[in-house]
């Protein structure tokens, strides 16, 4: 019942060692892991992808039998009793392990009776439970009609009503909306205070990780650091700088001529902005060596971000060749207008109604040639539908949809010719090699010949596949899953990408390498239409909407975005407080709950 | 802070899981429209479509009856026909016509009586020329028969009415065979066919059903988190078990009732020991159906191996549609391994020949013994690990 006369340590783990018989992709290694994790604190496992954060979710859990080393949780050696860890513990796996055929008040009772839970203890519980998570009036709802984020505050809440007193959380927030997410963590942070649980969360969002007690940094399957966030963030200290863009370039171009440059660790466009993290000690090099902007750089705080970006970077051999190669020839600042040209995307009035429903409603945008423009929105406010009525692939309700000064609605197939589409879900063919997976595509595009294999010769080198080429699509870890996924995207040079969710659940690695593409397709003329859930990288558009029930809240530049997040409390708003204001506020006009869009 | 107290700990929180697992399974059965179809609706489609559609019988044939010239001894043999159950008689008076019907699938064979048949019919007894359509090879021997058995019964009646000649002719109908199908007396084919249906509907519920269960929680995930609960893989077991065993006794019930008193097959047995064989068979096609699912893990995967394993043996191997003595020795000893086959034995006896114990006891046994097995190799298989 207290903690008091409880040893400290929840979790404690000592040259813990996994290896996996079978090449899976979806199962990473771990090498000689020890840490301890206490109660009353969260502790955050961040890293790329196969970095082994599942794995070690999994040992604790005692799903997996570690080959090597010592791990106990709770006092209780896992491999000798994983029952009795089980008992005690509450595990939230990627996808909730919800059933989605049953209802919020179903899915509780199962797991109260599988925990054992008397009827007078639930009672007691369900209220706070219910009232923690705002699932209240949705008792009777099926789980599968939930959205994404009231899904996973059910999988929580699923979790808790045994009252564990160590909640494993793995990946909780992935691609969930800024808004679920934040109630999400208002939930964990108050069940650590009152109950003085211990939680281990895996993430991929480092400001998750920052507002954490206890971060680890892992990678390739050992731990790299460990400690408090801030001890993370000291790494970069002195380091970080901001930067702006001169002669009327683009931060996003500026950040991408940055990024892979000798002596630069990281840098992501911010604020209008760029932010740069270097790794020589600015006291002694001249960093004007690197970039001329850095005459007039301002030295900024470190994030916690920046830390772990210095960290990967000293023990991973620095960017790859062809990212370095991709820098080094954008010598210059590359200057492109398009102005005069008609829009490369016009939308007037896009209304889309199923049944009753309406899911878009009276949706209006431009995007000109060669820009990026991104659609931001909590789950289930009409994004993909809007993206499926752009694409052609759902007829429009009513409205006006042109490309290029074409109507889209006339002539269809002549437009999507023009256009690339990557879906949420790579649609890739496991079976078939990278190459086999081009070619498959090239074909339907209706490639041929000398041209179709100069085209998969190309695609194959701009996306670093090459080495790769005979590799099956099901064997590439998720990065490279998503850039073959661009690649077929892109086989027949199309002048529209949509791209729907693309770097949901990746890597800040993999998403940087993700955005440095996308601007040179946005430099080389290819419009770019882009849904996201992670807020920052709203920073890379030239223009995005937010919208919410079908309607667009706000529209603009990032920064005239940014400024609306202001207020009395937040000075200096990040795009992410900008989305969470304008949403809330919209919604308190519309309705008075908040969190129920399906 | 800690569930419940220690004392109640012991006996009721198994119960109380297994109970939970019980009740999770059976609303996903009752909210899942396919779980319902194939437990209760492809039952009965299967029913109807087997029962009345699928027959072996021959019954109203279409035959022409070509009469060169009418007579009474022609009007005599028309009777013979048009009495007989098995055959629709159309009258015409040319050859030309029957071919015409024949070539136009109207009808599927021809009488053709001739012109002289009073005088010739006397003299050599032969008359009378039978064409049949021979595309369907076994229905052509049975109409074959029953045709001649329709010409004998005439010639019987001819011997009785001259009586005295009756030595002179010999031949045709002379002598008749007494036919006499035994447990089967009607020569219905539904008698066959109906116990076969209920042993296709038993296995496509125990086994379809339950080879996507297993890997549905598998591919939803949801498996990951039960593990981590104080659950138990026998549990587990039970839990997906119970439902679906309840959900096959239901269609079990429908097929023995539609058998009754739809298709009028007798049954002989008694109704616990068909009860009782039924449980086992269940418990023999739930146990390859977890067994698949939890060892496959793809609800893909685990289905098509499924049909593979269990539907089409237990159509083709069993006894159901090709009686098992009729067949070559080796598929006579390959269909030892289908647990199908001892179910088809028990079935056809109960219904057709009653409690022959001689029958039931070694079936039951060797089911029995397969159900075990099964059951206690899914329950190895499924272990609290993801490994």
């Amino acid at each position: 019942m207290t903690s008091s006369d409880r040893p400290a340590a929840v979790v404690s783990c000592d040259g813990l060692s996994k290896r996996f018989a079978l090449k899976d992709p979806t199962k990473e290694a771990l090498t000689r892991v020890s840490f301890s994790a206490a109660s009353g604190a969260i502790t955050a496992f961040v890293g790329s992808d196969g970095a082994g954060k599942t794995t070690l979710l999994r040992l604790i859990a005692g799903l997996y039998m570690a080959d090597q080393g010592r791990l106990t949780v709770l006092g209780v050696d896992v491999r000798a009793d994983p029952k009795t860890v089980q008992t005690q513990i509450g595990y939230m796996p990627q996808r909730f392990g919800l059933y989605d055929d049953l209802t919020v008040e179903e899915n509780l009772d199962l797991y109260a009776d599988l925990h054992g839970v008397s009827a007078s203890f639930r009672q007691a519980r369900y209220p706070d439970l219910m009232e923690m998570t705002a699932l209240g009036p949705f008792r009777q709802r099926l789980a599968g009609q939930l959205s994404g984020g009231m899904k996973q505050k059910l999988g929580l809440a699923c979790t808790l009503i045994s009252t564990p007193r160590l909640l494993l959380l793995d990946e909780p927030t992935a691609g969930v909306d800024p808004l679920s997410r934040r109630e999400l963590w208002d939930i964990i942070r108050k069940l650590v205070q009152s109950d003085r649980l211990a939680v281990i969360v895996a993430t991929s969002y480092l400001d998750e990780a920052d507002r954490c007690d206890h971060a680890v940094v892992m990678h390739g399957g050992k731990i790299l650091a460990q400690g408090p966030p801030a001890t993370i963030t000291r790494m970069a200290t002195g380091k970080s700088f901001s930067l702006a863009a001169r002669d009327g370039e683009k931060p996003r171009d500026l950040q991408a001529r940055l990024l892979g440059r000798a002596g630069v660790v990281d840098a992501v466009p911010e604020a209008g902005r760029v932010r740069v993290v270097v790794n020589q000690d600015p006291a002694v090099d001249d960093l004007t060596r690197i970039a001329p902007e850095f005459s007039d750089a301002l030295a900024v705080p470190a994030h916690f971000e920046d830390g772990f970006m210095t960290l990967l970077m000293t023990q991973t051999p620095p960017v790859d060749a062809a990212a370095d190669q991709a820098a080094k020839a954008r010598s210059g600042p590359i200057i492109q207008s398009h102005e005069g040209e008609p829009p490369a995307i016009s939308v007037k009035g896009l209304t889309k109604r199923f049944g009753p429903f309406v899911a878009v409603d009276n949706v209006s945008f431009e995007v000109g040639k060669g820009e990026i423009f991104g659609l931001l929105g909590p789950n289930g406010a009409g994004k993909t539908t809007t993206f499926r009525m752009l694409c052609g692939l759902l007829a429009v309700t009513s409205g006006q949809l042109q490309l290029s000064g074409a109507d889209m609605r006339q002539n269809r197939a002549q437009a999507r010719a023009r256009m690339g589409y990557v879906a949420q879900k790579f649609s890739l063919y496991g079976l078939l090699s990278v190459r086999e997976n081009l070619d498959f595509f090239a074909s339907v595009y209706g490639l041929s010949g000398a041209r179709k294999t100069q085209r998969i010769d190309a695609a194959l080198r701009q996306f670093d596949l090459t080495a790769m080429a005979n590799v099956g699509a099901a064997q590439l870890a998720g990065g490279f899953k998503q850039r073959l996924a661009m690649a077929a995207g892109l086989l027949h040079q199309p002048d529209i990408l949509f791209l729907d969710e693309p770097t949901s659940g990746a890597d800040p690695q993999a998403r940087r390498d993700f955005w440095r593409r996308i601007t040179d397709l946005s430099d080389q003329g290819v419009t770019v239409i882009i849904t996201t859930h992670f807020m920052a990288e709203a920073e890379y558009c030239d223009q995005i909407a937010i919208l919410d029930s079908g309607h667009v809240l706000a529209q603009g530049s990032p920064g005239e975005i940014r400024l609306r997040g202001k207020s009395d409390k937040v000075n200096d708003p990040t795009m992410e407080d900008a989305f969470i204001a304008i949403v809330e506020a919209a919604r308190r006009i519309d309705s008075p709950h908040i969190g129920a869009a399906a | 802070m800690s569930p419940p107290d220690a004392t109640s700990r012991v006996i009721h929180p198994k119960l109380t899981r297994i109970l939970a697992l019980i009740r999770k399974e059976g609303l996903q059965v009752l909210r899942d429209p396919s779980s319902f179809a194939i437990g209760i609706v492809l039952p009965l489609i299967l029913i109807l479509l087997y029962g009345y559609g699928v027959t072996f019988d021959v019954k109203h044939v279409p035959v022409a009856i070509v009469y060169e010239s009418p007579s009474p001894d022609a009007a005599e043999l028309t009777s013979g026909f048009t009495l007989s159950p098995y055959f629709d008689v159309r009258a015409v008076t040319s050859m030309a016509q029957a071919d015409e019907l024949m070539l136009n699938r109207q009808v599927d064979g021809v009488i053709f009586v001739r012109e002289n048949l009073s005088r010739e019919s006397r003299l050599s007894g032969a008359p009378v020329q039978l064409i049949v359509h021979g595309v369907d090879a076994n229905r052509a021997r049975i109409m074959q028969a029953y045709a001649q058995g329709a010409l004998a019964s005439t010639s019987i009646r001819q011997i009785d009415e001259t009586g005295a000649k009756s030595d002179d002719t010999g031949g045709v109908g002379a002598v008749t065979v007494q036919n006499r199908l035994w447990f089967n007396d009607a020569n219905d084919s539904h008698y066959f066919l109906v116990p076969g249906l209920i042993v296709l509907v038993m296995t496509l519920i125990g086994a379809t059903l339950t080879a996507m269960v297993m890997a549905r929680e598998w591919e939803r995930g949801t498996l990951e988190a039960l593990f981590v609960t104080p659950i138990q893989p026998d549990e587990i077991l039970i839990g997906k078990l119970v439902p679906y065993f309840l959900l096959g006794l239901a269609g079990l019930g429908i097929c023995v009732l539609a058998a009754r008193f739809l298709f009028h097959v007798p049954f002989r047995g008694s109704l616990w020991v068909l009860a009782f064989t039924s449980m086992l068979y269940l418990l023999v096609t739930l146990g390859m159906g977890l067994l698949i699912s939890s060892t496959l893990k793809s609800q893909f995967l685990a289905s098509q191996m499924t049909q593979l394993v269990t539907v089409l043996p237990a159509t083709m191997l069993s006894g159901f549609v090709y009686d098992l003595h009729s067949v070559p020795a080796v598929i006579r000893i390959i269909s030892y391994v289908v647990p199908a086959r001892y179910f088809v034995s028990l079935l056809q006896t109960l219904f057709l020949a009653g409690n022959v114990w001689s029958v039931i006891l070694p079936n039951s046994f060797m089911l029995g013994v397969v159900a075990a097995a099964l059951l206690l190799m899914t329950r190895r298989v499924i272990r609290k690990s993801l490994e």
